[in-house]
This record gives structure tokens, C-alpha cells and sequence, in this order.
């Protein structure tokens, strides 16, 4: 029965968008859904799966809520939402006919991700309306307690009814303008699930699979869209490499010292055919971003990294997104192409990131490369500060310990990424 | 559905203009209200005289109203004037909310009207 469960509400996202457009409230529409799962539980382990399960459910979900609709039909309006309800696809009493029942998902999505929502609700609204995540589920991935979680989602779907964000696409010029708040949105589900560590819930791991499937359903219902492929292909390729992230005893690995042939290949030809396709079209952040993770995918070796074509792209990524973090990151491929005194300069120039731990952890490397261990130590020590999961912080104990007892060495270091 | 455009920014600037310079000024008003006529949208709008002609009045227990001098909140930017448009949803609001002339740090705050009808079912 967990099969049926698992694949229902990953399908459900289709009928709950379809619905939503028709009665405009959420809490109706995840209602006759979820009417249907009862139906899906009784048929689906006997008749077995149906072929196109999304437009089987939505098909179900809109009978339920016409039935529904009227037992309680007293007013004219109601009849108005009947007729809209049937409207979805074939007539509730005809064969069944799944290919003609539209896919609203992308003008759901838009309204999750609409920039009148706080960035957190607009996560949990996408994990819980298309991904068919339970409250307790995105509570559980976001380490927040099952009711904080209810009463995020309440706030959010009530901001949606009371101030009547639509529930459509946005027209050609406005998609523009609110595409980046939609990518963002699955890229910070993704990051979430790749901070994770072997001691968060399955949930929270999992966050990554989720990030990549929306971003595939994305791809799937919204016409071609170069940041829509930069974003998928960044995140499969950072995702290829999950297996060689930690090591046996739970430790960071560095990507330099990772274990190549342990990469997901299927991923990484999937990541590269997909930045081959982004670039294809003057490519944004997501996309130099992405070409920038096919380099170390492509590389067959650390050795082998092409860094002066890295440090270009980031170059080119500083222009389009000057952000401390992403000067930070340029500052790093200099060095690696260029040696550690230039990085280390470029490093020097950032300004804004004394909060961040990567910014004196790359300090911290390069200055004992250049021979200035008692800074080196201090930039450490501070990078230690800042961290917050276990695996960050025996790792950077680490390097503090070896610090102290040995000479500097002459490989350069890259940050785990 | 209606919405509140609040229009917030700082006070001050009109002191010392010239007429002509005052005539351009209030010409971009007069545009963005045209077309938020001319669209249907628009059901009132008003400026407001600067905050130093407020007065609040806070509401204490039984029939206990203390009067005071000022605006609700001594801040540095204040509640300059306010549209009230007819819209079909959020989106439509921030559209002309992104067309209101407001200097540079400005800002406009979208509200909906209570709609009473909700509670009629």
C-alpha cells in the first residue's frame, strides 16, 4: 500500500492545479483529492495502476467535487464552478479520456512562487500543492514542528484567497519578471536537501530528488526556457555526485579528493546535454552556473580540471550576478589557474562575507599555501565559528590540528561543493 | 475585487519649487491617473496634507479617547495619499502599483478591501 500512497500524491499535483483554477481555494481542491486517494486505495492494488495516473486522479478528484458541489448547490454560483469543473477534460459520466484534461501545474506553480508570498511559505506551498508532500513531511525535511508547518501553509493559502494572487500563467512579458522567483524557490528546496547530513531525516535528504523532479515538471509544461534547463542541469550535476560526498565514516570529501568513478553518470550526461542546450541561447546565472559543475563532471580527473575555462565562466557569472559569494567562488578559480598569491589577492576583495564560512575557509587554504600559517590558522579557526553541522566541523578541526603539526603543502585545496 | 494603494515616502520637497517645476510634478500624477481611468480601474484617490497636520486619536478603555499631536508613528517616511482601484486580482494591483510616480524610496503598500460576501456563505 506505500507504493500507492508514494505514487499518488507524487501524481497529484496535476489535480490538485486543475481543481484550484476552478474553485479558487486550495483546501477544496487538496479535499477532493484527497477523496480520490480513497478511490486510487480500493482500485489501483486490484486493477492496477492506471497509465496516466495524474490525469486519473484529476479525473476522479473533479467527480468527487462536482458530487459534492451538488448535494450543496443552492446557488447560482455554484452552477457557474459545476460547469467549469466539467469543463476540465471529458464529462464526468463519459469514457475516459486522459489525454484531453489540461496540465495547469505551471499556473500553480506560479502562484506558490508568487513574490507576494514569504520565500519559506512559497517552499512549503510547492512541496505540499505539486510535490503531494504531507505538512508533517515538509516539516519534518525543514526542521520545523508539524503545526508551525500547518500554520505556515494556512497563512500563506489564506494570503492567496484574501488578496487574490490568480492562479495563472503570467503573460509572456510579466514571466520574465517572475520566472527567477519560481527557480529560486526549487533551488532553495534543493539546498536545503544538500545541506543535509547522514544524521537529518530521510525527508530532508530527500529534498534534493524533489527539487530535481519539480524542476523536470517545470521543464515538461513550460515552453522553452534556457534558465529552466540551467537550473535542472546545476542541480543533477551537483546531485551526481552524492555518493562520494561524505566518506564511510561520515567526513566531508573534498571534490578534488572524491571518488570519480563513483559519480552518477546517468546524471552527468543528462546535466551535460541540458547546459549544451542552455547555452545555446544567451544563458543566465543558472546556466553559467551549470557549465561551471559540467567542467569538474567532465574532468576525468581532479588534475584534469580545466580552470582557466572555469575561472572565465565565473568571470562571466560575476557579470550577470555580482554577489560576494560568487566573487568569493571567481576569487577561487584564480587561484586555481592562476596560483594561490592572485586568488588570494582576488579573495582579499570581497567584501561582506564575514559571516559566511566558506569565505575564511578559501581564505584560510590559500594563505597557508602561500606560507602564512599563523594566519592561516586564525582564518581557520574563525571558518570554525561559523560552523554548523558536525561533518563541517571535524573537518575543519582538521585542518587547524595538521596545521600546527606539519609544513605547508603545495596542492592546492577547492572547497567541497 | 478593491484594493488600497497606501502610498509611503518621505515628506518634504515641494517647498521650494518653482511653479513650472511643480506643473511638470504633478504632471505624471495626472498620467498615471488618466490611464487608471481610462482602464476603469480607478474609483478614488487622494494626497494628503504632510504629517505635521496629523492628528491621532488612540482608543483606551470604556469611552476613554486620548488626542495627540502627529502621526500614528514618527517615522521618517509617512502616508503621503492613497488610491482605491478596482481590480481583478493581486496581480492587476501590483501592475499599477508599479506605475505610481513615487520618488525614488518610495513605497506602496497593496491591500484588499475586505469583501464581505465571503461571510454571506
Amino acid at each position: 500500500m506505500e507504493d500507492v500512497d508514494r505514487l499518488f500524491r507524487r501524481e497529484s499535483g496535476r489535480a490538485v492545479a486543475s481543481l484550484v483554477r476552478i474553485l479558487g481555494d486550495l483546501d477544496l481542491a487538496e479535499e477532493a483529492v484527497q477523496e480520490a486517494f480513497m478511490v486510487a486505495l480500493e482500485r489501483w492494488p486490484e486493477g492496477g495502476t492506471p497509465d496516466n495516473p495524474g490525469a486519473w486522479i484529476t479525473r476522479v478528484a473533479r467527480n468527487r467535487a462536482i458530487d459534492r458541489l451538488r448535494r450543496e448547490r443552492t446557488l447560482a454560483e455554484k452552477r457557474d464552478v459545476v460547469a467549469g469543473l466539467q469543463a476540465i477534460g471529458a464529462p464526468p459520466d463519459e469514457a475516459e479520456d486522459a489525454e484531453s484534461i489540461p496540465d495547469d501545474r505551471l499556473a500553480l506553480m506560479f502562484t506558490c512562487c508568487h513574490p507576494a508570498l514569504a520565500p519559506e511559505a512559497r517552499v512549503a506551498l510547492t512541496l505540499r500543492s505539486l510535490a503531494g508532500l504531507t505538512p508533517v513531511e515538509i516539516g519534518r525535511a525543514f526542521l520545523v514542528s508539524e503545526s508551525a508547518m500547518a500554520r505556515r501553509l494556512s497563512r500563506a493559502k489564506a494570503k492567496i484567497r484574501d488578496a487574490r494572487i490568480p492562479y495563472e500563467v503570467p503573460d509572456p512579458d510579466r514571466r520574465r519578471e517572475r520566472l527567477p522567483s519560481v527557480l529560486a524557490t526549487l533551488y532553495l528546496i534543493f539546498n536545503e536537501g544538500y545541506s543535509a547530513t547522514s544524521s537529518d531525516s530521510l525527508m530532508r535528504r530527500e529534498l534534493c530528488a524533489e527539487a530535481i523532479r519539480l524542476a523536470r515538471i517545470l521543464r515538461e509544461v513550460m515552453p522553452r526556457e534556457s534558465e529552466g534547463d540551467g537550473l535542472l542541469a546545476l542541480m543533477l550535476l551537483h546531485h551526481s555526485r552524492r555518493a562520494t560526498r561524505v566518506d564511510a565514516a561520515g567526513a566531508m570529501v573534498l571534490l578534488a579528493d572524491q571518488e570519480r568513478s563513483r559519480w552518477d553518470r546517468a546524471a552527468i550526461e543528462e546535466g551535460l546535454d541540458l547546459v549544451r542546450e542552455a547555452l545555446a541561447a544567451p544563458p543566465g546565472p543558472y546556466a553559467v552556473q551549470a557549465a561551471i559543475a559540467a567542467e569538474h563532471a567532465r574532468a576525468p580527473t581532479a588534475g584534469a580540471t580545466d580552470w582557466p575555462r572555469i575561472r572565465r565562466l565565473y568571470d562571466w557569472l560575476a557579470w550577470l550576478d555580482p554577489s560576494p559569494v560568487v566573487m568569493l567562488n571567481r576569487a577561487v578559480a584564480i587561484a586555481m589557474a592562476e596560483g594561490a598569491e592572485r586568488g588570494l589577492a582576488a579573495v582579499e576583495e570581497v567584501e561582506g562575507l564575514d559571516s559566511y564560512l566558506h569565505f575564511h575557509s578559501a581564505r584560510a587554504d590559500l594563505l597557508e599555501r602561500v606560507g602564512r600559517g599563523h594566519e592561516a590558522a586564525r582564518a581557520y579557526e574563525r571558518a570554525l565559528e561559523l560552523a554548523t553541522n558536525a561533518v563541517e566541523r571535524s573537518f575543519l578541526t582538521g585542518r587547524c590540528e595538521r596545521l600546527r603539526t606539519t609544513k605547508p603543502r603545495g596542492v592546492p585545496r577547492q572547497r567541497a561543493t | 475585487m478593491q484594493y488600497v494603494l497606501a502610498l509611503i515616502g518621505e515628506e518634504g520637497g515641494w517647498d521650494d519649487v518653482t511653479p513650472e517645476q511643480l506643473r511638470e510634478g504633478m504632471k505624471v500624477w495626472e498620467d498615471f491617473e488618466r490611464e487608471a481611468k481610462e482602464a476603469g480601474a480607478y474609483i478614488v484617490g487622494e494626497a494628503l496634507q504632510p504629517s505635521a497636520t496629523a492628528t491621532t486619536v488612540k482608543v483606551g478603555e470604556g469611552s476613554d479617547r486620548m488626542v495627540t499631536d502627529g502621526p500614528f508613528a514618527e517615522t521618517k517616511e509617512q502616508l503621503g495619499g492613497f488610491y482605491l482601484l478596482e481590480c481583478a486580482g493581486l496581480d492587476e494591483a501590483l501592475e499599477w502599483a508599479k506605475k505610481v510616480p513615487l520618488t525614488p524610496g518610495g513605497s506602496i503598500e497593496v491591500r484588499p478591501v475586505m469583501d464581505y460576501r465571503q461571510f454571506a456563505e
